[in-house]
């Protein structure tokens, strides 16, 4: 039906056109750098704080977990309830059931939509849900980040569970005890693009070039995805590859629970040192069969508990979200905020065969 | 491609002497998709309280764009008895390749149009797969749904590129004047007619149909049901780039992992709007309200605090009524017809 | 590694009696394939890395393909009488989550019971399945990415967030994912067990027989006398058993289980079934070729890591190893068809 030279000639026409398209497009268009990328409506610390405002009552404290249904965050929640319920607010979690900045936005927007005083955050990406944020943001809601950070002028204050030098460093503290300070190591990562975990990663790696732990040599990072699979395979892959490896750090709960229960049942129980982040609830099997000396994390109750007094205090205005302000947050005490709107937690805590039977999360 | 069809003279002529029964059946549906949007809306209007907003609206019809636009060209191609699950992941991989064709310094409108190509291409691979060696779109496109995004996260790694400029971010959430309509849906609107026209007033269009119904009837009819199903993957992949571009604008991130799982919202949307998996049944409409139907059910039980997994149960379940009420209905007419079918 | 693995491909080569010398030997060449694919992927690894086929790496390639292999089993089944079953992995997560609950709650289970009960809500998930496809003529695609979605929030809603640790199930259960006879996992030889099994139901029973008839034909079926809801039916419970089994199983492998457990499991067993030569469009495949697609699979998971290969490649493969296997079948059947016209008839 199609005759070859009429073909030809719509082929032409279309490549033509493209041609045209592209060049036009070429010249004077918006490339990186050429154009101001400031968000104009990203606002920093406005207004006056009142350090001796009261808490309001009856707050809408809404908090958004990166996944509903995830222990951590259901237990980290669970401390914003009880933070809430101190300071006579409403209470509710909602949240995707996976974990994707795209479904946040649409909670988010919800949120907005429902006029909610505190929106307290764990966020799947530091940019995605920045717009939302800030839409929020504008319909009057404060907003609190915590666990995992947006950019600074997309929120105003974000409760940080440890600083990354400080989890960097205990890492390395912990595996170096544990190896005998000399030996080669691998880490044990989530996801390859956790903004938590590349930080701390690159903090460890400073703090290995420190001359104390000069003869330790860290030799890869595997991703084991969060999933247990996975990071059973990746661990399997680790001590295949590396037959010498004397430890490995995994700063993820779901990576060191597998990579402990892959070890606690293989050659490997004993011979090869193992720590990272992890609950005590998990671990506590593989502490008591030996597999694993030590390991650490701060309490995610007191993670999201100190979320929800960080926005109480926002919606009240005793703090606005500038650095040096002061606010108490119930059972834990005060707190002072710190740059680009940071509040610190606490060094995170140590769990080994001693201490173990005290924590339930 | 209109050429392609000369020789239908009637559409949905081979082999389906119901045609008549079957398009009343089907006006039914897509009135009764719209009935029950528009109870949807109303009850959830005055229940849901900020529902009935026009920054709710906003919300609701961001929230669909991505999952509409990809749905057309794939409603064409259920149509013909084929499908594709690779939607999801070419958006991923024009995604990731947006970021580092940004990063790389080009101009961001060259970008766009290397993009969209970039989908094109990508359906095109598909198509060969299917056109010309003949293989089953199903595994076809699982295959390549893996091998998609598995590139995707070759190109981008574990980056996110955030850094577009704000303009063009503001931009894909923006809304036309001060209303609450975003410039984005207009464009989705725009390509619906388009897609609308092509499957309901072109020879092409129906000779799709009859493809759907009985491939072997249409080659023999003189439809070059291969080339026809060529161009449909085409425009699949091209039209799930541009949806990559918006995704990508919108969350003001490229990364690899954008609309994970996204190909399952679509045919779930495309098979609510009535469009039979079997192919050779649905309207673009129906697709469209079916979209909507799913979008505004979502925004209204979230609005309404209902917890995330109820919402994927009553995702389930919509779809599974959505075919087996109709089914059960229609057993018996069903029964009858793949028996003249088989005949 | 490779012999080991080949072994259980061969048998049912030599016991088909009832098929013509050709098809014998395409489905050789196909399960063949497979396994040179494989025997090449770990002679690569193995170069690079001699530790890769150490025992305690063998058993963990095992213990790793154990769950692939049950589910794609289940799946073959299902895919033959041409259906599809995309819910496995939701009823896998079901399952597990079920199983952690009622270790824990009840702690004196025996492990015995604890699989009979997670076999048993899988099954009831699979007549949910069954009745929807085969009663209301919908086809599965449809129905059992329905049920995803369904059975997923059902898990969801149940556990509230709750996660079941290893310290929360008896140590006797958590054996059963450990535990080896002769070196060998436990876990395996069960996976090994149901493959046997549900080979030996589809090649010698005049009802497995039939799901091939159903997959060639469902309209000739029915004509011919086949009750052909009934075994879409069976098909779509046994296949919900095992992926009952499966979620037990993980239970007792990890020892960690909550709601998100096996999301997105379903695109790997639809891929280890494709890649093992089981026709997506039914009427042929066996479930020695799914199980090898399983192994496979997993050992190419374990062969990156262990090549220290970006893991980012590792679904770019799998995607090609999809495509390439389709291509291959389409291929043989080509000149199957081609060596086949002409002669007078041939089985199923």
């Amino acid at each position: 039906m199609s005759t070859q030279p009429k073909r030809t000639l719509r082929l032409g026409l279309i490549a033509a056109t493209m041609a045209t398209v592209l060049v036009g497009a070429a010249c004077g268009g918006t490339t990186r750098g050429s154009e101001d990328n400031a968000n104009p409506s990203g606002n920093q610390a406005t207004g006056q704080a009142n350090p001796d405002a009261p808490l309001v009552e009856g707050l809408d404290v809404a908090f958004l977990p990166k996944q509903v249904n995830n222990p951590y965050f259901t237990v980290a929640d669970g401390g914003g309830k009880s933070a809430t319920e101190e300071f006579k607010g409403k209470y509710k979690e909602v949240g995707p059931s996976e974990a994707s900045a795209s479904s946040q936005v649409s909670y988010i927007n919800t949120l907005s939509q429902q006029q909610t005083d505190v929106i307290a955050t764990s966020a799947n990406d530091p940019n995605a849900i920045c717009g939302a944020l800030n839409s929020a943001r504008q319909a009057g809601a404060k907003v609190v980040t915590f666990d995992s950070d947006t950019k600074p002028e997309c929120r105003d204050v974000f409760v940080n569970q440890a600083t990354a030098e400080g989890i960097a460093e205990n890492q390395v503290k912990l595996i170096s005890e544990q190896i005998g300070g000399a030996g080669k190591i691998a880490i044990l990562s989530a996801t390859p693009n956790a903004t938590n975990q590349n930080a701390w990663i690159e903090l460890m790696r400073a703090e290995l070039k420190k001359p104390e732990h000069g003869k330790i040599e860290l030799v890869t990072v595997a991703y084991g995805n969060d999933e247990d699979q996975k990071s059973f395979q990746e661990t399997q892959g680790l001590l295949r590859s590396y037959p010498d490896l004397k430890g490995i750090v995994s700063p993820t709960t779901v990576g060191v629970a597998a990579a402990a229960r892959y070890l606690s049942g293989s050659e490997y129980k004993g011979k090869v040192a193992l720590t990272g982040l992890g609950t005590p609830n998990q671990m506590r099997e593989f502490v008591k069969d030996g597999t694993v000396k030590a390991f650490a994390l701060w309490n995610p109750a007191d993670l999201g508990y100190l979320a929800a007094y960080a926005g109480a205090a926002l919606a009240s205005g005793q703090i606005t979200g500038a650095e040096g302000e002061k606010f108490k947050a119930g059972k834990l005490g005060e707190y002072t905020i710190g740059k680009d709107g940071v509040v610190v937690l606490g060094p995170p805590t140590v769990f080994d065969q001693g201490n173990i039977d005290q924590f339930d999360f | 491609m209109a050429r392609d069809t000369v020789a239908v003279d009637v559409p949905g002529a081979p082999a389906e002497p119901a045609a008549g029964v079957l398009r009343s059946a089907l006006v039914r549906w897509d009135t009764a998709l719209l009935v029950v949007l528009v109870a949807v809306v109303v009850i959830a209007g005055v229940l849901v309280e900020g529902f009935a907003s026009g920054r709710n609206l906003q919300f609701l019809l961001l929230d669909v764009i991505a999952i509409a636009l990809i749905a057309l060209p794939l409603t064409l191609i259920v149509i013909t008895g084929e499908i594709d699950l690779s939607v999801a992941s070419t958006l991923g991989l024009c995604s990731a390749a947006m970021g580092q064709l940004w990063v790389a310094g080009l101009p961001l409108e060259l970008i766009v149009v290397l993009v969209i190509g970039l989908g094109a291409v990508l359906g095109a691979v598909n198509a060969v797969f299917v056109t010309k060696f003949a293989l089953p779109s199903l595994a076809v496109t699982i295959g390549t749904l893996a091998a998609y995004r598995g590139l995707a996260f070759v190109v981008l790694g574990d980056q996110a590129v955030a850094d577009f400029p704000f303009r063009w971010t503001e931009a894909a959430s923006g809304t036309v004047g001060d209303g609450a309509v975003p410039w984005a849906a207009v464009i989705t609107a725009v390509l619906a007619i388009v897609f609308g026209v092509v499957l309901h007033a072109t020879p092409f269009g129906r000779s799709l149909y009859a493809m759907g119904n009985n491939a072997e009837a249409a080659t023999f009819a003189g439809i070059r049901v291969a080339r026809a199903k060529f161009w449909l993957f085409v425009a699949s992949g091209a039209v799930s780039g541009l949806a990559g571009v918006y995704w990508t604008l919108r969350f003001a991130s490229a990364r690899a992992d954008n609309a994970a799982g996204l190909e399952l919202a679509v045919v779930a949307a495309v098979l609510l709007g009535g469009v039979s998996i079997f192919g050779g049944r649905g309207t673009l409409l129906g697709v469209l309200l079916g979209v909507l139907l799913l979008g505004a059910v979502r925004n209204a039980l979230q609005l309404a605090d209902v917890a995330a997994d109820t919402l994927n149960v009553v995702t389930g379940g919509l779809l599974i009524a959505s075919v087996v009420v109709p089914n059960v209905i229609t057993l018996t007419r069903a029964l009858w017809r793949r028996r003249s079918r088989t005949a | 590694m490779s012999a080991r693995l080949a072994a259980p491909a061969v048998p049912p080569a030599e016991a088909d009696e009832s098929r013509t010398r050709f098809v014998r030997k395409l489905w050789l060449a196909r399960e063949f394939g497979i396994v040179v694919a494989l025997g090449l992927l770990v002679l690569v690894t193995t170069l690079d890395n001699p530790a890769f086929l150490s025992p305690q790496s063998l058993r963990d390639l095992l213990l790793g393909a154990a769950i692939l292999v049950v589910l794609a089993v289940g799946q073959t089944v299902v895919i033959i009488s041409r259906n599809i079953d995309l819910s496995v992995g939701a009823v896998l997560g079901l399952v597990a989550f079920a199983t952690g609950k009622l270790l824990s709650t009840a702690p004196g289970t025996p492990a015995v019971v604890a699989i009979l009960a997670g076999v048993g809500l899988g099954a009831v998930c699979g007549v949910v399945n069954g009745v929807l496809v085969a009663a209301a003529r919908v086809p599965a695609l449809v129905i059992t990415l329905g049920t995803l979605y369904a059975f997923r929030g059902i898990d969801h809603s149940w556990a509230q967030g709750q996660q079941i640790n290893a310290s929360d199930m008896p140590r006797s259960f958590l054996r059963l994912g450990t535990w080896t006879v002769l070196g060998i996992p436990v876990l395996a030889v069960i996976a090994v067990v149901v493959m046997a099994v549900v080979g030996f139901y589809l090649r010698s029973y005049r009802s497995g027989r039939e799901l091939y008839a159903i997959g060639s034909e469902p309209a000739a079926a029915r004509l011919s006398g086949i009750p052909v809801g009934r075994r879409v039916l069976t098909s779509f419970v046994l296949c919900g058993a095992l992926a009952g089994l499966a979620g037990v199983l993980y239970a007792a492998r990890f020892g960690t289980v909550d709601a998100t457990v096996g999301t997105g499991i379903e695109l790997q067993v639809v891929a280890a079934a494709v890649v093992g030569g089981v026709a997506i469009f039914g009427g042929s495949g066996s479930v020695y070729g799914a199980a090898l697609g399983a192994v496979l699979l997993t050992t190419i998971g374990s062969s990156l890591a262990v090549l220290r290969i970006n893991p980012f490649w590792q679904q770019a493969v799998v995607g090609g190893l999809i495509l390439a296997a389709i291509g291959l079948d389409r291929l043989l059947a080509v000149r199957a068809a081609n060596r086949l016209r002409g002669r007078s008839s041939h089985g199923a």
